[in-house]
């Protein structure tokens, strides 16, 4: 297949700098999750929604295996799985659609905000989700709110599903009156984000929002005033459109690491004028531990290769911490894409010459894998366990998406992550 | 459209891969968008596979649907082809590539590859995956296997008396329950009477083996979900007869020996033999000393054993795919003694055979692969026990019920290291325990009922099941946590039917202060059962207050 961009960039966002590196842009088979996963992080995160896939058998298989069946109460998830009869006629569907959604409702009263999340079939079949949910908000609106977006696989991959689902909330946020205000943009564990809080109170920097908020209902507002920091690097249409409600997006490396850390914390402080002297004096005390905790890892990792292949977009942040703070050599940094406007910061740190490559064609790239004998390579649990078997250590990267990873006191965490592999490499004896 | 928050199968082209998995020498191109990719993991991760799944996808977009979709299906045979270099290739499509009516299967037949190529029609939206799997091996046999087919009234030369017989062993797959070990098992029992094995498939076999089926005396129809449409096939086209007891617990092992012996006309009345004398004990030296000698489960022992007598009548609800909660039934009522309270199957293809097993314990059978169906049959029946699947366990842990699994779907737990088959005399043996460990052990539940004043057995000593709590201490954190779900407001409506099922008492009667202290001295695994009987009893009665009395006057009526 020829190799072609698989995302568009908009022309006056691409800045000429380090970023000039030639990138790889494949396209093949991919090895990556599509966007209704998301669902498994989103469901915890925001305990008052419900998310409703509008899909396929597949597509109830999919978030089930991905959740890992292990989730010990009711998920707050479900699918309205299409059958034959919906595909005869649309009206038809819409009439089963608002059945199922009855039924729902009916079984969980403490929905107070329900999403319908388009899938590969409902798109093809161009069922309109945003109709239905306009249909819906006026029988239940206010007691719940119906949102809806696309998590399919033709269009969006994995993380690519929480952006789709922040992108469907912005047109209902609140307008704020104009006044300053941090919206911290991205989900985070919950004992990240009061870390966070912890910080810019220290700093004073406020009022702070963090989006989405940990309950659907509690919807952060915002204005002119707004100014978007993004915690994942994920969200390119939910800051086109936060910034389309007036926000301003402070460009920033991300939070990983203790270097990502201070600069996006910097970049806030900056933005509220923050002096010098106390912001290093509020984020000293973390700075310290963290380093101290990092150290023990940096010496296991340092000079150790990785190869990451493309999966939560989280790659390129996470390289540039892999390289800069663990000292590891990076082989290949392979990504689902590149929206420049949110990685350049990222790409300006990472090492001259570093192979990018964005998109995937699976088999190819398991060969240059196979060529190059990674110390570590970071991939999906599809890859994990086979890369094992042919001698290859492995981090799977779901984790990196589902475990606390940002933020100084996770700095030590997020290196332990690929220091675990090579450590049970060293201690196994059979 | 159907509501679901868990399914039992995915959809029918996971079942193609499960074919393709356990195959060697076939590879399955797919035509998918990207998400698809997830059911490779289901094989690296739930069996920990080494490798992955023989599946090549197209991964289409949304920006290539106005294109040429068919073109990409093409480029992925051809590479498939290329770098796989498969014996078969199996075309097909997922549910999104079923709408966009490329023919996937027709374009590659169209592409003169120098091998078979099977296109598999699989209806996304009205089929699931056993009948993938079921389809996909019917497909691919009858592929390769068409042109050997014997004209009509053919007449097969007779097996002459001094050569042994052969058997193919049919059905076992990738990400079947405990197939791995089953078929170990299988061969040891065929080779114990003397039947040789020929061709076992799927699992482990390449396109070539597939080509001697025709060489074996019959069939074992291992897996009748996945087996039995190629099984009557062969019959048909070959006239090999099929085996259909499937060799599950000690009664059925028999049965399929027995059932070898007749088709085949082979002495097999040593082993039936044996088979029974072992059962009372199996301490003879000889055959302590002898590794080769063949065995008999112990399975009918420790039951017969007096440790064994608390199982007596638990009650037991059965729930799986039809193969494995028909042979359930068979050993929790006969080989263990239990009572069953439920049955039901995800299978609809053998509806009719769970539905006469539920008639003859005078059950109603519950045919669904609706989770929340299923979940609120087993808050009614009330069993102890739940034999069921990986949905079940789910349902079980959050009634605090105890739970073995039984049958596919499974997870990663449900894969062991160890060797631990469910058919044959092994498989037995590891049934016996598998489902008697959930259970309290017969001696310290005895001691509990005994000592129930003791206050190391006071509310909450679970014994085994320390990590589950009790169904009222259950009932009360389900009911806390809907109520934090339900925004800080107690909404008795956010109960689920299942909840309800457990705090239920009967309209209009109340328990007096005494009558409920001795409730409470009863020990907390009959407790439930207890309440409910004795409620009945007073409704029945006319009974508004349950005093102490009324407690001993149903106990004495009903009994325990």
């Amino acid at each position: 297949m020829a190799l072609e961009p698989c995302t568009e960039v908009p022309a006056t966002n691409i800045k000429k700098s380090n970023t000039d590196l030639s990138v790889l842009k494949e396209r093949g088979q991919r090895e990556v999750f599509c966007g209704l996963t998301g669902i498994v992080w989103l469901h915890r995160k925001m305990q008052d929604a419900f998310f409703l896939v509008v899909g396929s058998r597949t597509c109830a298989h999919l978030i089930q295996s991905a959740a890992g069946v292990m989730i010990f109460a009711e998920p707050r998830f479900g699918t309205a799985i299409l059958g034959e009869r919906d595909l005869a006629g649309l009206a038809d569907a819409n009439e089963e659609l608002d059945r199922v959604v009855d039924q729902l409702l009916e079984r969980r009263p403490d929905i107070g905000t329900l999403f319908l999340v388009g899938s590969c079939p409902s798109e093809v079949i161009k069922l309109d989700l945003a109709k239905a949910a306009e249909r819906l908000n006026h029988r239940f609106f206010p007691k719940v709110r119906i949102l809806n977006y696309s998590g399919s696989g033709i269009e969006t991959t994995f993380t690519q599903g929480e952006d789709a689902c922040l992108g469907s909330m912005v047109p209902v946020l609140p307008h704020s009156q104009d006044e300053p205000s941090l919206m911290v943009v991205g989900s985070l564990a919950d004992v990240v984000e009061d870390q966070f809080q912890r910080l810019f109170d220290k700093l004073g920097i406020g009022p702070v929002y963090f989006f989405p908020p940990r309950r659907a209902a509690q919807l952060p507002p915002i204005g002119k005033g707004t100014k978007l920091l993004l915690a994942q690097p994920f969200l390119s249409d939910t800051v086109r459109s936060l910034i389309s409600r007036g926000a301003t997006l402070l460009p920033s490396p991300y939070p990983f690491g203790i270097e990502g850390t201070t600069a996006w914390l910097k970049t806030a402080a900056d933005a509220w004028n923050i002096d010098h002297e106390r912001f290093e004096e509020a984020i000293a005390p973390q700075v310290n531990r963290a380093k101290i905790a990092l150290e023990r890892y940096r010496q296991a990792l340092t000079g150790r290769k990785a190869f990451l292949f493309p999966d939560s977009q989280l790659e390129i942040p996470l390289a540039r911490f892999l390289s800069r703070e663990c000292g590891m050599e990076l082989v290949e940094v392979g990504t689902p894409y590149i929206d420049r406007l949110l990685m350049d910061t990222e790409i300006n740190l990472l090492p001259v010459g570093t192979a990018l490559s964005e998109g995937q064609d699976v088999e190819k790239q398991l060969d240059r894998c196979r060529e190059a004998r990674p110390d570590i390579t970071v991939c999906g649990l599809g890859l994990a366990n086979p890369l094992e078997a042919e001698g290859m250590a492995t981090k799977w990267s779901i984790e990196l998406v589902f475990s606390p990873i940002h933020g100084y006191d996770q700095a030590a965490d997020l290196a332990e992550l690929f220091a675990r592999p090579l450590e049970r490499r060293r201690r196994l004896t059979v | 459209m159907e509501l679901t928050l868990w399914t039992y199968e995915g959809p029918p082209h996971v079942g193609a891969m499960r074919i393709a998995t356990g195959m060697e020498g076939v590879h399955y191109v797919l035509h998918a968008p990207q998400g698809d990719t997830y059911a490779d993991l289901l094989f690296t991760m739930i069996e920990r596979r080494d490798r992955r799944p023989p599946v090549t996808y197209t991964t289409f977009q949304a920006r290539d649907l106005g294109g040429d979709t068919a073109e990409m299906v093409k480029t992925s045979v051809r590479d498939a082809y290329e770098r796989f270099k498969p014996q078969v290739m199996l075309v097909g499509e997922s549910c999104t590539a079923e709408l966009i009516q490329d023919q996937p299967g027709s374009l590659a037949k169209g592409m003169k590859l120098p091998i078979p190529i099977v296109s598999l029609e699989l209806p996304a939206y009205s089929k699931k995956e056993n009948w993938g799997a079921s389809e996909t091996l019917y497909h691919l046999v009858r592929t390769l296997l068409l042109p050997l087919v014997p004209p009509p009234n053919t007449h097969k030369p007779k097996r002459e008396a001094h050569i042994r017989p052969k058997a193919n062993i049919i059905g076992p797959t990738a990400l079947g329950f405990r197939c791995r070990d089953d078929i170990r098992e299988v061969i040891k029992l065929l080779a114990e009477i003397g039947v040789d094995v020929n061709v076992v498939a799927p699992m482990g076999a390449t396109p070539d083996d597939l080509l001697r089926i025709p060489d074996a005396d019959f069939n074992i129809c291992l897996y009748p979900e996945i087996a039995l449409t190629t099984c009557n096939w062969l019959q048909r086209s070959f006239g090999q007869p099929t085996i259909k007891t499937v060799p599950i617990g000690v009664g059925a092992t028999r049965d399929f020996i027995a059932e070898i012996g007749k088709v085949v006309e082979i002495d097999v009345s040593e082993a039936l033999k044996r088979s029974q004398s072992d059962t009372l004990g199996n301490w003879d030296v000889s055959r302590l000393s002898s590794a080769n000698n063949p065995n008999a489960s112990r399975l009918p022992w420790y039951s017969r054993s007096v440790d064994s007598t608390y199982l007596t009548g638990k009650r037991v609800f059965i729930f799986g795919d039809a193969t494995h909660a028909l042979a359930a039934a068979r050993i929790a009522t006969e080989e263990l003694g239990f009572t069953l309270v439920g049955i039901g199957t995800y299978s609809r293809e053998f509806a009719r055979e769970v539905r006469e097993v539920a008639k003859k314990h005078g059950l109603e059978a519950v045919i669904s692969d609706d989770y929340l169906a299923v979940e609120a049959k087993v808050a009614e029946a009330a069993p102890e026990l739940v034999l069921g699947t990986q949905m079940e366990r789910h349902i079980a842990k959050r009634l605090g019920i105890p739970c073995a699994v039984i049958s596919a779907p499974i997870h990663v737990q449900d894969v062991p290291a160890r060797y631990s088959p469910q058919m044959g005399w092994e498989g037995a043996n590891v049934i016996f325990d598998s489902w008697v460990h959930p259970l309290m052990m017969g001696l310290e539940e005895h001691l509990i009922g005994m000592f129930r004043e003791d206050f190391e057995f006071a509310e909450g000593h679970m014994s085994h099941l320390h990590t589950a709590p009790s169904q009222d201490s259950r009932r009360e954190s389900l009911v806390t946590e809907q109520a934090i779900a339900a925004t800080g407001s107690s909404n008795q409506a956010v109960l689920t039917p299942v909840a309800q099922a457990v705090a239920q008492t009967v309209d209009g009667i109340t328990w007096s202060v005494d009558g409920e202290a001795e409730l409470k001295k009863i020990p907390f695994f009959v407790r439930g059962k207890i309440k409910r009987n004795t409620e009945k009893f007073a409704s029945d009665h006319g009974i508004s207050t349950i005093t102490l009395e009324t407690l001993y006057e149903a106990k004495a009526a009903i009994g325990k």
